[in-house]
């Protein structure tokens, strides 16, 4: 197979800076999003407000790990989309899945008391 | 007959392979579809963990009184207390916090090594895969200790309606809970710690190439960017099991 065509750092051997200020501004986002996490945790009751609140934030932490650490959002829309939809139909099946637990749990609590 | 071989030129077409919609080298895509499959995986896990959730009585009381019952799903807060050497303090869910700062901060170090490979600097990239095998490796030994925790139990156990007490958990019996939480706990977070070696192995194995010069040599660091996917898919899943399992 043919090889790939030689960078010319290579040849020259000069190697550029780092441009990492994207990486640790994204790592303090998700370190932020992780403390705000915590906060709720313990400063609020149980509730699904709070359940909602954690997976927002969940939904926020992997769209800055997916988006910028993996770099899907400087892919091309179709790998996009090849992507995101199948997970979409995923998080659909989730939701319906735990409202048929939540229903299993009200007819044996219901109908064998 | 013919000593040398001639290669047939490349299909140029648009149907006869000769296009790229994706923009991307067949490796990556192959990783990143595999990645997908892997995410069905864990997807599954999570559904029968809010399945099994919503079909247990959740605990309706305060949650100062909360004991541990076979009746209703424990609060994680109420199970996940314990740090190393700091015995018999509540510290709640301040040990899976470390955890998920080790995995995050190892996720930078891969992306920096990621970066490095593309700025064809060796030494940056050997640099920043080290400290994400170290990352990698202690977040399992933390694992470790969560598990071996887990499986030994509190001092006081669980008071069993007749009389008798139990210490810690397996797949049948559960101090904490019912012993579906124990089950999902030992899959969920074990086949997340299995990816994790997985991870450090491919990690080590990348590593040893990156210091034998054989990407440079290649001209590129793609393998890196590849192993890179994996390790942030591994990150990725954390958030979720951490939400799902420790804060939910």
């Amino acid at each position: 197979m043919a090889t790939h065509h030689e960078h010319d750092y290579t040849t020259t051997g000069e190697i550029p800076k780092p441009q990492t200020k994207a990486i640790w501004r994204t790592f303090l986002i998700l370190v932020g999003l992780t403390a705000v996490e915590f906060i709720f945790a313990f400063t609020m009751e149980a509730s699904t407000l709070r359940n909602a609140i954690f997976i927002i934030l969940t939904i926020f932490k992997a769209f800055y790990i997916v988006g910028e650490f993996m770099h899907l959002k400087h892919e091309t829309k179709a790998l996009v989309w090849s992507i995101i939809l199948p997970m979409a139909l995923v998080a659909w099946l989730m939701v319906a899945l735990i409202a048929e637990g939540s229903y299993y749990f009200e007819s044996v609590t219901n109908y064998f008391k | 007959m013919s000593t040398t071989t001639t290669l047939e030129a490349p299909n140029t077409g648009t149907w006869d392979g000769g296009n790229e919609p994706m923009k991307a080298s067949y490796g990556k895509l192959m990783m990143w579809f595999f990645l997908l499959s892997d995410a069905f995986t864990f997807g599954a896990f999570l559904i029968v963990y809010g399945l099994a959730r919503h079909k247990h009585m959740p605990y309706t009381g305060k949650a100062d009184d909360f004991t541990f019952s076979t009746e209703w799903w424990p609060i994680p807060e109420k199970v996940y207390n314990a740090f190393p050497g700091l015995h018999g303090m509540d510290l709640p869910l301040a040990f899976v916090a470390l955890m998920t700062m080790i995995l995050i901060l190892s996720s930078v170090t891969m992306v920096l090594a990621v970066e490095a490979g593309n700025r064809m600097d060796k030494n940056d990239v050997q640099k920043w895969l080290l400290w994400t095998i170290l990352f990698g490796a202690t977040f399992l030994g933390c694992q470790a200790w969560e598990w071996t925790h887990f499986i030994t139990g509190t001092e006081e156990g669980m008071l069993l309606a007749d009389g008798t007490r139990i210490f810690g958990a397996n797949l049948t019996m559960n101090q904490y809970g019912p012993p579906l939480f124990a089950d999902l706990f030992f899959f969920i977070t074990g086949f997340h710690g299995t990816h994790v070696l997985s991870g450090v192995v491919l990690l080590i194995m990348i590593f040893i190439n990156t210091v034998n010069g054989v990407y440079h040599k290649r001209g590129h660091y793609e393998m890196v960017e590849k192993v890179g996917l994996y390790w942030h898919f591994v990150d990725l899943v954390w958030v979720f099991v951490f939400t799902f399992f420790y804060l939910i």
